[in-house]
């Protein structure tokens, strides 16, 4: 998978997942404001990722991902 | 009053339906498929919660919590009941449920998938709970009262008005959102299927559903939500409420014997505690009973025969409105109040679709297969569950 297939990817699946619009997601902006995530629903973004990429990100992981950016990165960095 | 269910999604749908003897019973070929031995089921639209409830709280509501969200937004809007009168006064709800099925079973294959828990989702503990409705709508539409699921197989939402009305009447809340639902899935009543309680009448889906009947072959499941607020009286004359009807009386108890095959005796005092507690003196005060036959041999039997000990000669009309919508269950004590209260309003009583010919305890009872114009002030509702538990409301128009 390339990482633009990544981006539009991740883009799409969190855009309907979460219901926000696909184009207020930016590789700069902050996930948790964006997709309104709280304490409850960012075990759906766990889930989501996991469920799209095979790729389970960690609680000490995931408190380093805060743009759509870093999950790109990790996403790239851990695909198979 | 508020209601979703398969005879319509409005009130004024569901009196139509009512009194034009419409079926909500359908076949589901998904059902057959399934390895259902009957696919009868009824038809209930599915809710769409988008406008009103964001993603991350819609989360936490399986199917039965998001029709009883419609029902109560209908029944809050109809008692003239705002947000901010609930957010300036103790608004309490008691509802019934007592099936989280398909929730449970789809974050539980997630898991057991992915031998990873996080996989449920952040709403599968909330979803799956038996308390689901009470707590997602207390939080929804931030009710401050008391907050409680009344589970007793299908007399819950019965037990659930009985009971608010009780706390009304003891001064312990003023204000009730009351209701029962019920999962509209194959995954509920799976297993009901798999002890061979059902209907397999499945030529004739709208013939299927005939309590009463001599040639009755078992129920049909239904679904939706239903809810009606129970407030005290002088509250809502003071703030100017519409004031539909008054709980009169409430009656139950419990058989203490078989687990699925009900007595004659514990329905029969259920009716009993409930005239004696409503204080009426002339029992031909109740114009209606809406019964709460489900199409059984052996439960519409017993019921009958318990109504005929009840009533003695007088031969009040009876009908059970499973004919049109299978069996609601959990929500039935619920719906079949707000159905008898539209045809207490609207002066008439919905046949009892289906009864053909009575049995020999049938016959005890004035069965009315037809939809009748008839005015009645008083009805009494019957609601009995699994375990032997029985519960008996009676209405009073106002």
């Amino acid at each position: 998978m390339t990482r633009e297939e990544i981006i539009q990817k991740v883009n799409s699946t969190l855009a309907e997942e979460f219901e926000v619009d696909e184009s207020k997601i930016s590789p700069e902006g902050a996930i948790k404001d964006v997709l309104s995530l709280d304490s409850l629903s960012l075990v759906d973004l766990v889930a989501v990722v996991n469920y799209t990429f095979k790729i389970k990100i960690p609680t000490e992981d995931l408190r380093k991902i805060e743009t759509f950016n870093d999950l790109y990165d990790y996403i790239e960095q851990h695909a198979k | 009053m508020g209601i979703w269910s398969c005879l319509g999604t409005t009130l004024d749908e569901v009196r139509d339906a009512l009194y034009n003897g419409k079926s909500g019973v359908i076949f589901s070929q998904e059902r057959k498929d399934a390895g259902f031995r009957s696919a009868l089921c009824t038809d209930v639209k599915k809710p769409d919660l988008k406008p009103y409830v964001k993603r991350n709280l819609r989360q936490f509501m399986p199917e039965e919590a998001q029709y009883a969200y419609m029902a109560t937004r209908q029944a809050l809007e109809m008692a003239k009941m705002d947000q901010e009168f609930i957010d300036s006064h103790e608004v309490g709800i008691i509802y019934g449920n007592d099936s989280v099925a398909e929730a449970t079973m789809v974050a539980l294959d997630k898991f057991r998938e992915f031998k990873d828990t996080e996989m449920c989702g952040s709403g599968a503990i909330f979803q799956s709970m038996n308390s689901t409705i009470s707590m997602n709508l207390a939080c929804l539409f931030h009710l401050k009262g008391i907050n409680l699921t009344a589970s007793s197989a299908c007399s819950s939402s019965s037990q659930a008005i009985g009971l608010a009305a009780l706390l009304i009447r003891n001064g312990l809340q003023d204000y009730v959102v009351c209701g029962g639902a019920e999962e509209n899935n194959m995954y509920g009543i799976a297993s009901f299927d798999g002890i061979q309680a059902f209907s397999t009448r499945e030529d004739a889906p709208t013939k299927a559903s005939r309590p009463f009947d001599r040639d009755r072959d078992g129920l049909v499941p239904g679904g939706g939500a239903a809810t009606v607020i129970v407030e005290d009286y002088e509250h809502a004359v003071k703030r100017g409420a519409p004031i539909i009807a008054e709980v009169l009386g409430w009656g139950f108890s419990g058989n203490g014997d078989h687990i699925s095959t009900p007595t004659v005796e514990g329905p029969a005092r259920s009716l009993k505690h409930c005239i004696e507690n409503s204080g009426i003196k002339d029992i031909r005060e109740i114009g209606y009973v809406n019964a709460h036959a489900t199409s059984t041999h052996v439960g519409d039997s017993r019921e009958a025969l318990a109504i005929a000990q009840n009533f003695g000669d007088y031969r009040v009309p009876v009908t059970s409105t499973k004919s049109q919508t299978g069996h609601e269950m959990w929500m039935a004590g619920a719906s079949e109040v707000i159905y008898s209260t539209l045809m207490m309003k609207n002066d008439f009583i919905a046949g009892n679709i289906n009864f053909e010919n009575p049995d020999e305890e049938s016959a005890k009872l004035n069965i009315i297969p037809e939809t009748q114009q008839a005015h009645f002030d008083m009805f009494l509702s019957n609601s009995f569950g699994f375990g032997g538990t029985n519960s008996t409301l009676i209405i009073k128009n106002i």
